[in-house]
């Protein structure tokens, strides 16, 4: 790899240890037992799912505003059709699939219509959010327990150490980031957000990429609705209500830039991880939630004025 | 005209890290006098403006205005002293009124007791501008009109009546004539006449030697960071100014191997990108083995051209066969039907100024990269080293950023996009435009040897630069308001008839 990209991912893993240093210097050694790490783990795996499309989005030098709606679409239509008797596989691909028609009406929208997707996912943010709200009644929708429950919850019996949702999360990750590096639908997001015109010039088919990122950036996102559900157990309509804003924190901290063209998959995870230490460390320090805000607020500003700063330095 | 100078640079150093810019550059400009500032680039024209400016400080050397020692720490300072800059990119507020932007920094404020507010007085501002605008001449230009909905021509206009409205003593004028129809350049010139003649020192920077020989009363001539001559600009030839920017004769430059004309790869029938916007249908044939080029003027339709017939542009009518395909296609079915396109528009389109040069350069070519449709970097870095070292681009390795690199460098890495896809059929829009005489030789080699040898391909060149066109190209065919004249051989073309068929002059 190169220098530049070692330096862009080692600075958010300095980060992150830094942070993490910090609360375990407050707290004491109890902050990084294994159990501790597995609550910080499950406490983010929402936002790291859907923040694994929202970097391949803003790679491509987009922004998808309305993953939070998504989340809540996706944990009601689980719980419609877990409700209806459907096998809870076949709910969760529902809700993946309904959450990958909304990401292709973002698509299209953005690439026919050519409005910014800003707009555009900011219009879609409260059409789905309201669409979900109707398909609940505007209500909790209540659902039959099954396995999909368990997707988070912690395996003291079992061999697999983490819940399995989080070895989902880590799979798709590793997915994610060797489908931005090594492949040319990964080379041709970067060359959309780096520079749009040339890469039309280069015969990339800009339109249908886009497309095909918003669509997975979505999918994503109602595959972190069904395990919003899970923790739930309940289909709510009113859950993750701005939650796309940590998402696009994440991504951010973690070196991507709102002018496309730079991400990476390991950054936004540690970006991710960051504001869980950070969440997790303040209210074990008994810390109230308004300072834990702030402190993550000053994080994002930092990281993007510390990554300025070097960017200035060749 | 032995009045003292308005400004004097003496002995200028400039160094970047172990490049030597500047090294002990001089030059002096008298009241009512337009000098030009002539080199190629990297002669270090830029680096001695940017310090007149107050963008950069100087290692060493001396600068005096007016006599007085002069000394910007920033570009501000400048401006206070009266050092006003014109950049080929201007820097106006498209949505501001043109007073607005004249006033822009200056606005006159309201005294007095409402002081500390800041309101600015729009009535002296209007006044302001107007009388900037009328110096100039200019009462076509209205006050109140958004600068966005100008022409780049009356935009430059706004730009130089900003500098004057602010009390500007020097002005520079770097490269202002590039975004220029031909019209607005005679017009511009009156203008600059006109500030001559109100006693304002002028820097003229530009390339074309015939700008030169008609603005300027002096020249100055840059090479490799040194004085490399000045003389009064009547009393010297063009070519002996030619020759000390280069510091060599210019002959050899466009080389001629022998080139033989095979079938043809492309033909072009009755295509129109728009007749509603007043595009005729242009209709020839690219053979293998041979550059065909098409001459113009700015905005005669050109560029839209060979846009629709790359496909980046609706097609509206007419047939294009490429090879064995026909019909009007998409950018990346050209690419794959063996044609590349090279962008006027370098830094806007042509690369990814982001993005390091294996992936620029391997941009439209990623398959056979690695299995499947996965890419592996390290391939993408050898085939990138491969024409890193073929063409000599001056490059810390596959993985620098583009941006980093120099223009000649920068473009060299655009047409190796073309070689790497190994296309038979090359569309080349502008491919010399502002790179330095070296890099554009090893151009106009390579275009030669791609239509010669024993496997030809075939260029399809569009060049604002006559020379350039009349020493590379096979047959020349001319493009006037929105129609392509018919393709004729170079020997029956020289630099007054093209010139005379783009203008229109001969109409028929």
């Amino acid at each position: 790899m190169s220098r530049r990209r070692f330096l862009d991912e080692s600075g958010v893993l300095i980060g992150l240890a830094v942070v993490a240093l910090i609360f375990g210097a407050l707290i004491g050694p109890q902050f990084f037992r294994a159990a501790n790490v597995e609550l910080m783990a499950r406490q983010t795996v929402i936002v790291c799912v859907a923040a694994l499309g929202m970097t391949m989005v803003i790679v491509a030098g987009g922004i998808d505003l309305s993953v939070g709606s998504i989340v809540s679409l996706s944990t009601v239509a689980v719980a419609l059709l877990l409700r209806d008797g459907v096998s809870p596989l076949v709910a969760a691909l529902g809700a993946i699939g309904a959450g990958a028609v909304c990401g292709m009406v973002n698509g299209l929208l953005i690439t026919q219509l050519r409005v910014v997707p800003f707009i555009v996912t900011l219009g879609t943010m409260l059409l789905v959010r309201g669409a979900a709200k109707g398909l609940a009644d505007e209500r909790r929708v209540e659902a039959p327990l099954t396995w999909l429950n368990d997707l988070l919850r912690t395996a003291r019996d079992g061999g697999h150490l983490l819940p399995w949702g989080i070895w989902l999360t880590l799979a798709l990750a590793v997915v994610v980031s060797v489908t931005l590096r090594y492949t040319r639908f990964g080379r041709h997001l970067f060359a959309i957000g780096s520079n749009e015109r040339t890469a039309r010039l280069c015969g990339v088919r800009v339109n249908l990429v886009k497309l095909a990122v918003y669509t997975s950036s979505a999918a994503l996102a109602a595959l972190a609705g069904v395990m919003e559900y899970s923790k739930l157990s309940v289909g709510d309509p009113t859950v993750a209500v701005g939650l796309e804003l940590d998402v696009i924190a994440a991504v951010i901290i973690g070196g991507g830039s709102l002018l496309g063209g730079r991400g990476s998959v390991v950054g936004t995870m540690a970006g991710a991880a960051i504001m869980a230490v950070i969440q997790i460390g303040c209210s074990q320090q008994g810390l109230p939630n308004w300072v834990q805000q702030i402190v993550t607020g000053t994080i994002i500003v930092a990281a993007v004025a510390l990554d300025r700063w070097r960017a200035g330095r060749p | 005209m032995n009045a003292a100078p308005r400004f004097e640079m003496r002995g200028v150093r400039k160094a970047f890290g172990a490049t030597v810019a500047l090294d002990g550059v001089s030059l002096a400009v008298r009241p009512g006098e337009v000098c030009a500032l002539v080199g190629q680039n990297g002669a270090g024209k830029s680096t001695l403006m940017a310090i007149l400016s107050g963008a950069l400080t100087p290692d060493a050397g001396e600068m005096r205005l007016e006599g007085a020692p002069y000394a910007p720490r920033q570009p501000l300072d400048a401006r206070r002293a009266g050092v006003a800059m014109i950049y080929q990119e201007l820097s106006l507020a498209p949505h501001l009124s043109v007073s607005e932007n004249i006033v822009l920094g200056v606005e006159p404020v309201r005294t007095g007791l409402l002081g500390p507010l800041g309101l600015v007085r729009r009535g002296a501002a209007r006044a302001t501008a107007s009388r900037a605008l009328e110096e100039l001449g200019r009462h076509d230009i209205a006050p109140d009109a958004t600068v966005g909905d100008l022409s780049p021509a009356q935009q430059q206009l706004v730009e130089i009546a900003r500098a004057l409205a602010s009390g500007c003593r020097v002005l520079v004028l770097d490269e202002p004539t590039s975004s220029l129809a031909h019209d607005d350049v005679r017009k511009l010139f009156e203008l600059i006449g006109r500030l001559k003649r109100q006693g304002q020192a002028v820097v003229y920077i530009s390339h074309f030697i015939e700008e030169v020989k008609e603005v300027s009363d002096r020249f100055v001539v840059l090479r490799d960071g040194q004085n490399a001559g000045e003389g009064v600009t009547a009393a010297t030839p063009a070519q002996e100014i030619v020759n000390l920017m280069v510091g060599r004769g210019v002959g050899g430059l466009y080389p001629r191997s022998a080139r033989r004309a095979g079938e043809p790869l492309l033909t072009v029938d009755a295509v129109s990108p728009s007749e509603r916007e007043g595009f005729s249908r242009a209709s020839f044939e690219l053979h293998r083995g041979e550059i065909l080029g098409i001459a113009g003027l700015l905005g005669a339709g050109r560029t839209r051209l060979l846009r629709a017939i790359f496909g980046l542009e609706p097609v509206a009518s007419g047939r294009i066969k490429l090879g064995v395909f026909s019909g009007a296609a998409a950018p990346h079915e050209r690419w794959r039907q063996g044609m590349g396109m090279l962008s006027e528009d370098r830094g806007g389109e042509g690369l990814a100024r982001g993005l390091s040069v294996a992936d620029n350069l391997t941009a439209t070519r990623l398959s056979g990269l690695g299995p499947g449709f996965l890419v592996l970097p390290s391939r993408q870095d050898a085939a990138a080293a491969r024409w890193i070292q073929r063409l000599g681009i001056r490059s810390a390795g596959p993985r620098q950023t583009v941006g980093e690199l120099s223009g000649g460098n920068q473009q060299k890495v655009a047409v190796a996009r073309l070689l790497h896809h190994d296309v038979d059929v090359l569309v080349l829009d502008e491919p010399t435009r502002g790179i330095d005489v070296a890099s554009k030789a090893q151009i106009y080699e390579l275009m030669d040897q791609l239509v010669s040898g024993s496997h030809p391909k075939a260029v399809l060149l569009v060049s604002s630069y006559l020379p350039e066109l009349l020493g590379v190209c096979d047959r020349i065919a001319v493009m006037s308001r929105g129609r392509l004249g018919p393709a004729r051989p170079v020997s029956e073309w020289n630099e007054h008839s093209l010139l005379m068929e783009a203008s229109g002059a001969r109409a028929s």
